[in-house]
């Protein structure tokens, strides 16, 4: 069953090796520059709730941000990053060159058109209602579906060529996540079906499945081949990665209803949801686990590698974050952090913490194997230290003050009151956002240095994969 | 080649099983759920009102949904299934920067309020976040027929000429007029404890006419001040030049004769004139969402304070005058 892939070294050809960095490369500088805009649009809202003037008029109104700030970060930069280290830990770990380059680059096109599209679109005021993470007028999502599709079936025919009889782990999650979300992006583009309440629960549905059955699967993908590639060792257990994707695969997409706790769904819809988050700790325990587990004995190794030390906290914000979400499923937590700032904490600590930060373990991992160029240990050491500890204060300032706009509520305060009380963390959440914002100029540099950068072949990281010099 | 078909085609048929059961069917069915008693289909401008609230992204900040909880009844009675037939996009929302507005054509009728806001939040509620929606509006030498200019503040008013709504501004603040819940058969009997969420302390308050004259609670009224009065008569009781009236020096609330006060904060008020001034805006009836002991502490609260002398009144005066209009 086990199969061991750092040991794997492939026999393709030149200019197979050569178009799969291509490949890489690209969709990591893409991702790069619309991480840096949609957190430019993030900050600027940040600015917004301290002095609301600042930026008025209707193209930099609030309303008109926020979905273009979520989207932007979802479909532009985080589904950019993961297919690009999707390509990249597909092909490598089947030992197999990409079925094609271009249906790859074709991707890349779809992805950026309907990034792109869909962000001008809402900022003119064009949008299919107000409907978290699928505000796009229908005819982008179809461009991003179209997007998916291509990339599907791409990997999939990278994955029928490989040289073994075994899919090695990341495969299945990476596969398994992207036709998923073929049919979350189809079940949420059709509108015959969607009306009043039952749009409700088609949003309840897909807004809690674009994140978890999207990112997460890919992310986790992602870990499963970074991890034992830098550390050299093979995963703790392949067994309990496989128990973990198919628990995850039958929890996670019961519990959307969550998002809509005391609203008019029906009772059950709600309570099967908080029974299957808590159902969900399965996976997330289990899944979280084998990568520390993996982990275990290799601190030093950690402490060393900026890499791993991203993929560290990725895994920690996963454990965390996911564990955080399943206690606030609960009808009585609900009851207070429902509709406050908590929840924009929560989102933070789970897309940026998990998500982001794999990506980031990722791409400083696997970029330099394939480009044969690394990034200064300054330039990782200040990304990874001014994202974490923005993130922190980010996730921190909100959560407190989330819980106190909460109980402001339920000791039937003056509305106006919550909004005073959360003044200073609004400034908090500033300072946060700030330090992620300078962070990501930071990464998009050693993208940079990465991609274009001077050739360099000893630095400190390379000891832990000496033997390596392509894959 | 099996394991892949495993992968692919055995787990994408598990999710699509389950995308079935628990995001399209439930769709399906829900979408089909009626009308309830009362909840009608927008007017043409509602409509183009609501499209202005989408576009402009208003529910990210404000929700359209109460919840059966002690804390939403300040927004009007628990949602039910039945409200939503005719809301398509839905806007249930999921945050509240800023309060509900399900019900805010009844909270808020004032359109005068509504424009004055929109306009600028902070003109009428100084620690507003809201951003300025000014580009809704237009600055013109004067106004055309049939169209009020907006009584801005001097403070907020352009050096020249007036401040008046585009058609989109009329229309959303048309749209915000008519979210008015229908009250249903189960929701008579809420109307009293209504006001329980109101205050946090009123679990003790009593309720109804029983209540005894027990001297006004200071706090209470200015909380409760706070969150149903100060958006248009201002914290310092001195309502806007033009727009809401003033409390403060107020013949009504200095009457040692309570009975006036007593019956518009009861009943409501269009079209008044207060020292010599025509103010054509509406003022809400709290009848329905304050309780007897609630409108006493209001009123000795607007009474006692920036230097009106007005006799306080009790719980029972307010019970007796509503009675008198059942």
């Amino acid at each position: 069953m086990r199969m061991d892939v750092t040991a794997r070294r492939s026999d393709l050809s030149e200019q197979d090796n050569h178009a799969l960095i291509s490949v890489f490369s690209a969709y990591t500088v893409s991702a790069a520059v619309w991480l840096l805009f949609a957190t430019g649009v993030g900050i600027l809202m940040a600015f917004k709730f301290g002095a609301p003037e600042f930026g008025s008029g209707a193209w930099l109104t609030f309303g008109r941000l926020r979905p273009i700030h979520t989207n932007a970060t979802f479909y532009g930069f985080a589904s950019i990053a993961l297919v690009g280290l999707g390509y990249y830990v597909v092909a490598r770990s089947s030992g197999a060159k990409l079925y094609s380059a271009g249906l790859a680059w074709i991707g890349l096109a779809l992805f950026n058109v309907a990034a792109l599209a869909g962000t001008i679109a809402l900022d003119l005021g064009y949008n299919d209602g107000d409907l978290e993470y699928r505000e796009w007028p229908w005819w982008v999502r179809l461009i991003f579906l179209a997007a998916l599709v291509v990339t599907g079936w791409n990997l999939i025919g990278t994955v029928a060529r490989r040289s073994s009889k075994d899919i090695y782990l990341s495969n299945w999650y990476i596969l398994g996540g992207t036709l998923w979300t073929c049919i979350i992006a189809i079940v949420a583009v059709i509108p015959w079906y969607q009306y009043g309440l039952g749009q409700v629960a088609v949003s309840g549905f897909y807004m809690h499945n674009a994140v978890g059955m999207w990112f997460t699967p890919l992310a986790i993908g992602v870990v499963y081949y970074t991890l034992p590639k830098l550390l050299n060792r093979p995963i703790y257990s392949y067994t309990l990665g496989i128990f973990a994707f198919w628990t995850n695969l039958l929890f996670y997409p019961i519990i959307g209803a969550h998002h809509f706790e005391f609203s008019p769904l029906p009772w059950w819809l709600q309570t099967i949801a908080i029974v299957f988050s808590v159902a969900m700790l399965v996976p997330v325990w289990g899944g979280s686990s084998n990568f520390l587990l993996t982990m275990r004995g290799h601190t030093r190794d950690l402490i060393h590698s900026y890499p791993l030390m991203f993929i560290f906290v990725g895994v920690m914000s996963y454990l965390i974050g996911s564990t955080q979400g399943t206690l606030e499923a609960f009808r009585s937590l609900q009851q207070v952090w429902h509709l406050t700032n908590f929840t924009v904490g929560h989102s933070h600590l789970t897309m940026y913490g998990i998500i982001a930060f794999a990506i980031w373990g990722g791409i400083y991992g696997l970029l330099p194997l394939a480009t044969g160029k690394q990034a200064s240990p300054l330039g990782m050491a200040l990304h990874f230290w001014t994202a974490l500890v923005g993130c922190f204060i980010y996730v921190t300032s909100l959560s407190i003050g989330g819980t106190i706009q909460g109980l402001d509520w339920m000791h039937g305060l003056p509305f106006i009151q919550s909004v005073i009380d959360m003044q200073s963390y609004y400034v908090w959440r500033g300072v946060g956002g700030s330090l992620m914002f300078f962070s990501h100029i930071v990464f998009a540099w050693n993208v940079w240095r990465m991609c274009y950068g001077p050739e360099t072949v000893a630095a400190p990281l390379q000891s832990l994969r000496a033997e390596e010099a392509v894959a | 080649m099996n394991k892949l078909a495993l992968i692919v085609g055995g787990s994408t048929l598990v999710y699509a099983g389950l995308a079935l059961m628990m995001g399209v069917l439930p769709g399906i069915e829900l979408s089909k759920v009626p009308a309830g008693a009362g909840v009608e289909p927008l007017t043409a401008l509602e409509a183009q009102g609501r499209e202005v609230y989408v576009a402009n992204g208003c529910s990210y900040c404000h929700t359209q949904q109460v919840r059966p909880l002690d804390e939403d009844k300040v927004f009007g009675r628990a949602s039910a299934a039945s409200d939503f037939k005719y809301q398509t996009p839905e806007l249930l929302g999921s945050e509240r920067t800023g309060p509900d507005l399900t019900n805010i054509g009844v909270r808020q009728p004032s359109s005068v309020w509504q424009y004055i806001h929109l306009y600028e939040p902070r003109a009428v509620v100084p620690e507003s976040i809201m951003p300025s929606f000014a580009w809704l509006f237009e600055v013109v030498d004067q106004a055309p027929a049939g169209v009020s200019p907006v009584p801005l503040p001097r403070a907020y008013a352009p050096a020249h000429g007036v401040v008046v709504p585009t058609r989109d501004a009329q229309a959303l603040i048309a749209y915000l007029a008519a979210l008015k819940q229908p009250t249903w058969a189960g929701s008579e009997g809420a109307a009293a404890g209504t006001a329980s969420a109101a205050t946090g302390a009123s679990s003790t308050a009593p309720v109804g006419a029983a209540a005894p004259a027990a001297g006004h609670d200071a706090a209470k009224g200015a909380s409760l001040y706070t969150a149903n009065c100060s958006a248009c008569h201002q914290a310092n009781g001195e309502g806007l030049p033009g727009a809401f009236p003033p409390l403060k020096g107020n013949d009504a609330v200095n009457d040692d004769d309570a009975t006036t006060h007593i019956h518009v904060v009861l009943h409501g008020l269009q079209a008044t004139q207060v020292g010599g001034v025509v103010y054509g805006g509406v003022m809400p009836p709290f009848a329905a969402t304050l309780n007897d002991a609630e409108v006493a502490d209001i009123i000795d609260y607007e009474r006692s304070s920036w230097g009106n002398h007005g006799k306080p009144t009790v719980a029972a005066q307010v019970a007796a005058e509503r009675a008198k209009v059942k």
